[in-house]
């Protein structure tokens, strides 16, 4: 199929990988921002076919994983709201809150909806006048277009019954925040493809100057990766840190001008908490002053609410890339997909999700073959 | 703490108390991990008996003349009509192809509907004209029905639920605990059409080829296995809710036994595909109605395969795994460009993915 086939063909993958361990004279320690990409890897089983030439640390670039608690807590309280009809990306459904999540509300009478775009919430809302529908607004720039597209057309359509719950979250400050973090393993980013189809890669240029890594703008399917890979490893070998685009068939250096400006007119920079990773300013986008009326937050008089996380939950390392999700004492055993301790463990593209689906028989081989190693 | 480190760690089960669910998820009704524990923790603790406890497709039951098949099946499915068929050709497929997995021959059925206030005639009729349709194909004959109508609200237009009945064959008894490591696995189709249809249908997501449900009675194609390979059949199973990976999955329970794919050796429909990647889903664990897992004998596995593609269900058919002693309970998968990677049965329903 186009588009895709074309970059899962194993004979392709096996050359590049032939190609990176030729190329790494030592092992390089590289992050792949993206959850999209996370999953690949782990998916693919590409980290073992790398044969230690690279280790890949999975970075936060999980949008279910890093929405922080309080905000999944309002979206818990809206939903169970009669007058509200709730809607969401399919994945958010399963992120526990403090109590429970949003299909423990929608089982209890909420009504909660999975939409695949927040312009059929807005739909939504427009056949619905005696609701007020909500849209939890999350994810990184790529998703943050169509969230402005919907608060933009909802304001030309006066629809005064639409709202959406935001916590959209910034890529370069995390990269920024995880170079600078003491004890920093990365040498060098596979930036987030899709994310740079929206923001192109200018923002990118000084982090590379300035921390000295490598970044490469990379695409989701195997030898996407691969190549990415190559790419960063090479430039780590001859000593270079430059922006580098993968992703030529999706990546202009100026991303796509159309989205960036409707983007910047809906939202502004905002502080943003991240799950697991604590503040970090001017990481998110929040609605504009002119949008206001569309911010659930306000429409619905949401205040601060204390959270706090469950004490054995390793997320923020995880998402920090200081440990493997198979590392936390309770992955696989008390936290699992069915009932997680922590974000990561809920999407896909979550990391300790990931692990646990795909990569679980990996682990306890290298698990057993140590405890083996030690007797 | 060797031997912790070497179970499977979706069978350890977790001390630590969890807040319960107090009531019924969607989840539950997903053939994932959340059916299995109604059934475990709700059903077969006050309703188990030696034949339940099985959690086979069908009831293989002794009677005064030989053995039966007896299996049931209630159909809910939205829309009720859907590229490919509606609720009544697949009320009938459903629970037969349950019937033959067993090895039974499908003899009779039973039809049970609930029917909402106020849906038009020309549905119902398209429904039942399907259901004889599909029932004279299969050469069962409907033998009992039962009708009720509940006010409007209370059901999505209609309600179906069949019961089969088929005779079991002494020589030819597949059952999901007879898989054996040698075993090869065989699949009669390509996969995930049912379930993206319905999707397609459901959210009104248009896709450039349209996808046709797969429903189809599988009783031709066990029919074609039997006489090629006969008792040597050691499991059948048509991957319905949960797909091929929750199947599978159940099987190596079942059997003990590890269960490994080749990715590349999958038949997945370019249309399945290219949907499933836009939504973020994975064609392993989407339904199908129209194909069947078998696992046979390496040195059978040429002439189950010859068999199965001899029928135009089955000309897709692939050979697209292997029965192992190793990692029992498990079922892992060879990626296409080399790596491995667990196939693990999903909580409840997939869910799409935000990007």
């Amino acid at each position: 199929m186009k588009y895709l086939s074309e970059y899962r063909d194993g004979e392709v993958a096996r050359g590049l990988i032939a190609h990176i361990r030729r190329t790494a004279t030592r092992p390089w320690v590289l992050m792949e921002v993206c959850g999209g990409q996370t999953h690949t890897i782990v998916r693919q089983g590409l980290s073992e076919l790398l044969g230690g030439a690279v280790e890949m640390i999975h970075g936060p670039g999980c949008p279910v994983c890093v929405t922080p608690l309080e905000q999944i807590d309002k979206a818990l309280r809206l939903a169970s709201d009669p007058g509200v009809i709730f809607t969401s990306f399919g994945d958010m459904l399963r992120v526990p809150g403090s109590e429970c999540d949003l299909l423990q509300i929608r089982a209890r009478g909420g009504q909660v909806r999975v939409v695949y775009s927040p312009l059929d919430a807005l739909d939504l809302a427009t056949r619905n006048p005696d609701k007020q529908v909500v849209f939890f607004a999350v994810g990184f720039e790529t998703t943050a277009p169509a969230n402005a597209m919907a608060v933009w057309r909802a304001r030309q359509l006066g629809v005064r019954n639409f709202s959406i719950l935001v916590s959209h979250v910034t890529v370069p400050p995390a990269m920024m925040a995880i170079l600078s973090a003491p004890g920093n393993r990365v040498q060098g980013f596979l930036a987030a493809g899709h994310v740079c189809t929206v923001m192109g890669w200018t923002e990118y240029e000084p982090i590379a100057e300035r921390y000295r890594v490598p970044i490469i703008v990379t695409g989701f399917e195997p030898l996407d990766i691969l190549e990415g890979i190559l790419l960063a490893v090479r430039q780590l070998e001859e000593g270079r840190h430059e922006v580098e685009n993968q992703y030529v068939r999706a990546v202009r250096r100026q991303g796509t001008l159309p989205a960036r400006d409707l983007v910047s007119k809906v939202f502004r920079l905002v502080d943003r908490k991240w799950r697991g990773i604590g503040e970090i300013p001017q990481s998110g986008l929040g609605l504009r002053e002119e949008y206001a009326d569309f911010d659930a937050e306000y429409r619905f008089g949401l205040e601060a609410m204390e959270v706090s996380e469950p004490a054995e939950c390793c997320a923020g390392e995880v998402l920090k890339g200081r440990l493997k999700p198979f590392e936390c004492p309770a992955f696989g055993g008390r936290c699992t997909p069915e009932h997680p301790l922590g974000a990561p463990m809920v999407s896909s593209e979550g990391a300790c999700a990931a692990y646990y689906n795909y990569g679980r028989f990996r682990e306890s081989k290298v698990r057993t073959a140590a405890a083996g190693a030690t007797e | 703490m060797m031997s912790d480190l070497t179970v499977p760690l979706g069978t350890v089960v977790c001390p630590a108390p969890y807040p319960a669910l107090d009531r019924v998820q969607l989840g539950h009704g997903s053939g994932g991990k959340l059916s299995a524990a109604l059934l475990r923790e709700r059903f077969l603790p006050l309703l188990g008996n030696e034949v339940l406890i099985q959690g086979a497709d069908a009831a293989v039951l002794p009677t005064g003349m030989g053995e039966i098949a007896l299996s049931t099946d209630t159909f809910v499915v939205q829309p009720v009509e859907f590229p490919g068929g509606n609720i009544g050709s697949l009320a009938v497929h459903g629970t037969l192809n349950d019937v033959a997995m067993m090895g039974g021959r499908p003899r009779y059925l039973t039809v049970g509907f609930v029917l909402e206030e106020g849906l038009p005639f020309e549905v119902l009729d398209r429904v039942v004209e399907a259901m004889a349709r599909s029932a004279e194909e299969a050469r069962v004959l409907v033998v009992a029905g039962d009708t009720k109508v509940v006010e409007r609200g209370k059901a999505d237009g209609l309600y179906v639920n069949t019961t089969g009945v088929g005779l079991v064959d002494p020589g030819f008894r597949p059952a999901p605990s007879r898989a054996t490591p040698g075993d090869v696995v065989l699949l009669s189709g390509p996969i995930g059409r049912h379930g993206m249809a319905i999707m397609a249908a459901r959210e009104g997501l248009a896709f450039e080829a349209e996808i046709l449900s797969d429903s189809a009675c599988l009783v031709p194609l066990v029919e074609l296995l039997r006489d090629a390979v006969g008792a040597d059949v050691h499991v059948l199973r048509d991957p319905t809710r949960g797909g091929v990976a929750s199947a599978l999955n159940e099987i190596a329970r079942a059997s003990g036994v590890g269960v490994e794919l080749e990715e590349a050796a999958i038949p997945v429909p370019v249309a399945v595909d290219a949907a499933c990647e836009m939504l973020g889903l994975d064609p392993l664990y989407v339904a199908n109605e129209g194909v069947l897992l078998a696992m046979v004998p390496a040195a059978a596995a040429d002439a189950g395969l010859a068999a199965l593609r001899s029928h135009p269900l089955g000309s897709g058919a692939a050979a697209v795994g292997r029965v192992v002693g190793k990692h029992p309970g498990m079922v892992s998968l060879s990626t296409a460009i080399g790596g491995s990677r667990v196939v693990d049965m999903l909580p409840g329903d997939q869910l799409p993915r935000i990007c």
